[in-house]
């Protein structure tokens, strides 16, 4: 079908990996392979099992981050009090060692979530294949990266083999061109895209996003509408290299440097989709028609702008989608055409592998400075790594948040999926920056609202869901 | 893995789309090193209540589908996170198939890891399915070989499955095994590209 026609950066870096075919599934050649205490002790086992060893520790790195807590983490994993998550810990040390993989352990400056450490310390490169056992490995894209997510049997895989045995996915191209409105940003954009295009609309497709705006997002934008590509359907995203990835990455500890530098520079250039490449399908956003978005429900696609209101069940065709979203509604504690800014706020939660990166940090704190958070609501910002909370403190934006009212926490994921001790009471309402807003997925009978770092800011200074054009200076 | 050829067994038909997995289990059973024993978190928000204590009505709490082995839900089962904890969980708590009309794409895949088979049929096949699996009679039988699956009441349907999965379903065989009989590709693949992406490689 595709012919004569050129390739997209998608075929181009698949085709660089292909190392045979066999029985009708290509074996991919693995660069990178991220990994951490959660999805892993199983995969070690099976190795230890078949007297197998890792083929390549150095393309291993290994971090500690779902469940450890977010404070006193200096103490050491023999001081984490939920024993079965110093189990889980421990193993991933024991295991580390065995194999000898590099390993930023708990406390360590340099430990943090793993899609924040991985481009942090410039092991996340153009052109490479990364994967770990955490779907949202699609952050990593944004380098112009194939990195997925993959299960505990792919873990064991590639830790034997450095290589995946895959089908070739669908190319879809998101083009979002135009200039946000001040107050809108890359988390708006994903929010926009999964609204768009529903979340199972990427399924067996991998998404290039391209146009202007998306050219003019920061690396750490771009990791966001990355980030949340998964929650599409999608299992990667791709931003192809340009300078503003060269200028990240210029420096950072595994970073190429001097002539071996020039070298990498020159093969990421290559990275980019043909003008003539086909995509199998194509998505447009116009940036400056979005406002900032909110979810009102309990899946990622139920996203309405702030000024908007919950839907009525009524309002959808289809028998399963009306009582779908009556029962979110339901979930949600939230009345069918209800204003979404109506909706009062317990807890706001600034963090995770979507927006706890140091420019999530600076736009959050841009809001808050100077103000007070609402009587009543429970305030924390989680930064990503170690790396990020020490610049965040050089700046002075831990003072900032923690002056009006936010807990300054250790890097983790935290409250994203509350594997630690963060997480909400049943009923519990929450703004969040982080990336799904399933039924129980913060606590128990928690309620997750999904926005960008500004949004939970403006949400915890008002106490209710609000709209942070109201609060820009 | 367990090879998977036919199964017949009692079907729970669980009619909702976008079941993710952390309502397939919940992030408090993920802390085990283990693979065994999932089964105690399999759905459990939708299984117990607050006081820990068996929804009576939910469907895999319901006497009649006791020992199901099938599950026939909605779109997009299995959406969310990569954990495996979700096959191994359901495999776990007896049931080897799931039948819908679409999966999640990583879900899909870390099930033919375990020997879990995710039967993909039509909307309006999966929606009969239901229907009778909510009846008085739940048995069907699925035939991986034929590919089929019979409902109840004797009606057949066919379903597409990748043929190289298939094979490794049926056979039960280990994805790593036979990808280390490629071993020396993959040492010439590592080898060329050393030299033409030396920057990768790390002291």
């Amino acid at each position: 079908m595709r012919g004569m026609s050129g390739k997209t950066l998608y075929d181009k870096i698949w085709d660089a990996h292909l190392v045979s075919e066999q029985e009708g599934e290509s074996i991919l050649y693995i660069d990178l392979h991220l990994i951490h205490e959660v999805t892993t002790p199983q995969a070690f086992a099976g190795l230890r099992a078949n007297r197998r060893k890792v083929r390549r520790p150095d393309r291993t790195l290994a971090v500690a981050d779902h469940n450890i807590p977010t404070e006193g983490q200096g103490l050491g994993v023999s001081a984490v009090a939920d024993e079965e998550a110093r189990l889980q810990l421990a193993t991933l040390e024991r295991n580390v060692a065995d194999h000898g993989i590099e390993f930023f352990p708990m406390g360590d400056i340099r430990n943090g979530i793993v899609h924040v450490v991985g481009p942090e310390q410039g092991r996340t490169q153009p052109g490479m294949t990364i994967v770990c056992g955490d779907s949202h490995t699609s952050t990593h894209g944004a380098f112009g990266a194939l990195a997925h997510g993959i299960g505990t049997s792919e873990v064991e895989h590639v830790l034997a083999t450095q290589t995946l045995r895959q089908k070739k996915a669908k190319n879809m191209r998101v083009v979002i061109e135009g200039t946000p409105a001040p107050g809108v940003g890359a988390k708006d954009f994903a929010l926009a895209v999964i609204g768009e295009i529903g979340t199972a609309g990427g399924t067996g497709y991998v998404i290039e996003y391209a146009g202007e705006a998306v050219r003019a997002l920061s690396m750490e934008g771009r990791m966001t509408l990355c980030n949340l590509t998964i929650e599409g359907g999608a299992r990667a995203g791709l931003v192809a290299p340009d300078e503003t990835t060269f200028d990240y990455l210029r420096g950072r500890p595994s970073a190429p440097k001097g002539g071996a530098w020039d070298i990498a520079l020159a093969s990421w250039k290559t990275l980019f989709s043909d003008p003539d490449a086909v995509f199998d399908r194509e998505v447009r956003i116009d940036a400056s028609a979005i406002a900032p978005l909110v979810t009102w429900g309990t899946s990622p696609e139920d996203v309405v702008p702030v000024t908007d209101a919950a839907p009525s069940p009524e309002a959808f065709a289809s028998p399963d989608k009306r009582a779908a979203v009556a029962r979110a509604l339901e979930y949600m504690g939230l009345e069918a055409g209800q204003p979404i800014a109506s909706a009062r706020v317990d807890v706001v939660f600034i963090g995770s592998c979507t927006n706890s990166r140091i420019e999530d940090l600076r736009v959050a704190a841009d809001i808050v400075r100077g103000r007070t958070v609402a009587p009543g609501v429970r305030a924390m910002v989680v930064p990503g790594s170690g790396l990020v909370k020490a610049q965040a403190e050089e700046e002075g934006l831990d003072e900032v948040f923690r002056a009006a009212g936010f807990d300054w926490r250790e890097p983790g994921c935290s409250m994203c999926l509350g594997m630690n001790p963060d997480r909400l009471a049943p009923g519990e309402r929450c703004a969040s920056t982080s990336n799904r807003n399933f039924e129980g997925r913060q606590g128990r009978g928690g309620r997750t609202h999904l926005m960008s770092p500004a949004m939970a800011a403006a949400a915890a200074l008002a106490g209710h869901i609000a709209d942070v054009r109201d609060y820009l200076r | 893995m367990k090879p998977f050829t036919r199964l017949d067994a009692r079907a729970a038909p669980l009619p909702l789309a976008n079941i993710d997995t952390d309502q397939i289990i919940p992030k408090q059973f993920l802390k085990t090193v283990e693979r065994e024993g999932l089964s105690r978190g399999l759905f459990y928000d939708l299984r117990f209540d607050d006081a820990g204590q068996p929804r009576p009505d939910f469907v895999l709490n319901r006497p009649e589908y006791a020992g199901a082995g099938v599950l026939v839900t909605g779109d997009n089962f299995g959406c969310g996170s990569s954990r495996e904890h979700a096959p191994w969980a359901l495999m776990d708590f007896g049931v080897t198939c799931v039948i819908a009309p679409s999966f999640a794409d990583i879900f899909y895949n870390n099930c033919f890891q375990n020997g879990l088979l995710p039967v993909v049929l039509k909307p309006d096949e999966v929606q009969d399915l239901l229907g009778e699996c909510q009846g008085g009679n739940h048995m069907v039988s699925v035939d991986l070989a034929a590919q089929t699956v019979t409902s109840p009441s004797g009606k057949v349907f066919t379903f597409e499955i990748d043929p190289s999965r298939k094979a490794k379903m049926l056979q039960g065989l280990d994805a790593i095994g036979e990808t280390l009989t490629a071993a020396p590709d993959i040492d010439a693949w590592e080898a060329r590209r050393a030299l033409t992406h030396p920057w990768l490689e790390r002291a």
